[in-house]
């Protein structure tokens, strides 16, 4: 399929409702290890990126800058740590597709493995950490994979969402080394990572928009 | 069920309180052009001074806004609710204080504060400001001694600013101030225990659950987890096990000075911050250790949690003359 800044769009439109959604949920985890404002941070970060793209002329407007658009936007209505994260996320898929007013198949894959290799960087995080790598770098790895074997935009992200969800349940078995939970040691066994957790819900409605 | 609190929307109770603070500390106080989350204080920036950039989550005022003046912070940089601010506010934070000394940006150490605070220095440095960062980390429950770098900035936030800002406003130069900060830091030992939760103003949601006898040891300023749950204790065992952890790190010698702060993490009152500093007066006398200064109050809350913290500073004459310096902030004053 060939995807355009209208196509980027609706992808944010639908992370935007999934997560407002998702929204008690997530904060409600975050409270188990955290400071339950998990799932605010996100739906306030999502909103933010929606007013600003509906803001954009999206006839005129390249891919890159609407995921310009969309860090700044996302950074500055939210900070805490999911800001940074996700706002580097966007910033390195914009210049992963610079130049190009659509993106093929490969091009958006080449977007998918930027946003999650930027999570990890911003973070200084490993998978077995417990954050949100463990969901991200499985689906990254996923749909790499995927991508190379010749499969459809579609059946990747498929892959990616599959292991993004295997890799967010297996934080429940891991003691969280970064962020504020890592304070909690062995406490933090049994729980599911909310960042883990929102990041599947993020890649779940970027498959589902882009299917 | 909802927690009562008076407001009228959630995701607008920040901007709301900031448009009561400026209003209520016109001589102190004031938000740079174009980013209401940076706020300023009037006097105290000015050239070849060192300045100091402060800031973190809303909802542990006084902390930080309230220490921004003339003698302590020259700026604080105001996030969501518990959320660390973005790296704008901060940078203009930044610009604002700027004399061409040097900027320190002190805050605590959390996963969110210190990558926001770094993406601001890397952008202040392509405006040719120097930045260098001090974190706090006076927590002594949130990681063990070896490990240090790890802990929780806390209520010691108070005692570390304030030798900082004296610093700074003695007109030392940045090599001194950053030593200072980070001796501050190092002097600096809290410990904190909560009885009840608070809870955010866009949930109004209690943030953990905790029975009607019992009292977390050591639990953080977000409602982070501490290091113990137990049935809640006396006034004096509460402050004995408080002081038996900080004496642990401190080693006081008979002799020594130190500075002491009781803090209430927001809804506990200041009968009983009086009877736990009572308290760590005897326990103090009986190891000859002499208090140069005592605070008691709301200094870093967490919104409405029910709870307390005890901070001791060890001082030196360096330290205690950083202490001793005036200040005048919206609302904290000293000297």
């Amino acid at each position: 399929m060939t995807i355009d800044a209208a196509d980027l769009k609706r992808m944010f439109d639908a992370i935007t409702v999934a997560i407002e959604a998702d929204k008690d949920r997530l904060c409600q985890l975050d409270g188990v290890i955290g400071d339950a404002d998990h799932g605010i941070a996100m739906a306030l970060g999502f909103g933010a990126v929606r007013d600003a793209l509906a803001s954009l002329d999206l006839a005129t407007t390249e891919p890159t800058a609407l995921l310009n658009t969309a860090a700044k936007s996302f950074l500055n209505a939210v900070g805490a740590s999911s800001g940074p994260l996700y706002a580097t996320a966007f910033m390195r898929a914009a210049s992963t597709v610079k130049g190009k007013a659509t993106l093929a198949d490969a091009d958006f894959n080449a977007l998918f493995q930027a946003m999650a290799q930027g999570i990890k960087d911003r973070g200084k995080a490993e998978p077995g950490e417990k954050t949100m790598v463990d969901a991200w770098q499985p689906a990254a790895e996923a749909a790499a994979a995927a991508n190379a074997a010749g499969k459809t935009l579609s059946e990747s992200l498929e892959a990616a969402l599959a292991a993004a969800e295997r890799g967010a349940e297996a934080t429940k078995d891991m003691i969280a080394q970064k962020g504020r939970s890592s304070r909690l040691g062995e406490r933090s066994l049994g729980h599911l990572d909310p960042g883990a957790a929102s990041a599947v819900t993020v890649i779940g409605a970027i498959r589902k928009s882009l299917s | 069920m909802q927690t009562k609190k008076i407001i009228n929307d959630g995701n607008r109770a920040v901007d709301e309180m900031l448009e009561g603070i400026l209003t209520a500390h016109p001589r102190h106080l004031r938000s740079a052009d174009g980013s209401p989350r940076s706020i300023i204080a009037r006097d105290g920036p000015r050239p070849g001074k060192v300045g100091l950039v402060i800031g973190g989550g809303s909802g542990h005022e006084p902390t930080f806004l309230g220490f921004v003046g003339k003698g302590l912070a020259d700026a604080a940089a105001i996030g969501n609710v518990f959320a660390s601010p973005p790296p704008d506010p901060i940078l203009e934070c930044a610009k604002a204080v700027s004399g061409g000394a040097g900027v320190l940006f002190m805050y605590g150490n959390y996963a969110g504060d210190v990558m926001n605070f770094d993406m601001a220095a890397e952008m202040a440095a392509m405006d040719d400001i120097e930045v260098r960062t001090v974190l706090t980390t006076d927590d002594v429950a949130s990681a063990p001694r070896d490990q240090r770098h790890k802990r929780r900035g806390v209520a010691g936030n108070f005692f570390i600013f304030k030798a900082a800002g004296a610093a700074c406003d003695r007109m030392l130069s940045f090599d001194e101030c950053e030593r200072i900060a980070r001796k501050a830091n190092d002097h600096t030992f809290t410990m904190g225990v909560a009885l009840s939760p608070c809870s955010l103003p866009q949930t109004r949601r209690p943030n953990f659950e905790i029975g009607a006898d019992e009292m977390e040891i050591g639990m953080g300023i977000h409602g982070e987890p501490g290091i113990a749950r137990a049935k809640l204790g006396t006034a004096d065992e509460i402050t004995d096990e408080m002081l038996d952890k900080i004496f642990a790190e401190m080693a006081p010698k008979r002799g020594d000075k130190v500075a002491v702060l009781v803090n209430s993490l927001g809804s506990t009152p200041l009968m009983e911050l009086y009877i736990m500093n009572r308290r760590i007066k005897h326990r103090l006398d009986a190891i000859g250790v002499s208090i140069h200064a005592t605070w008691v109050g709301n200094y870093c809350t967490s919104l409405e949690m029910a709870g307390a913290s005890v901070t001791l500073m060890h001082l030196d004459g360096e330290l205690q003359t950083m202490l001793d310096h005036p200040c005048d902030c919206a609302m904290f004053r000293a000297g």
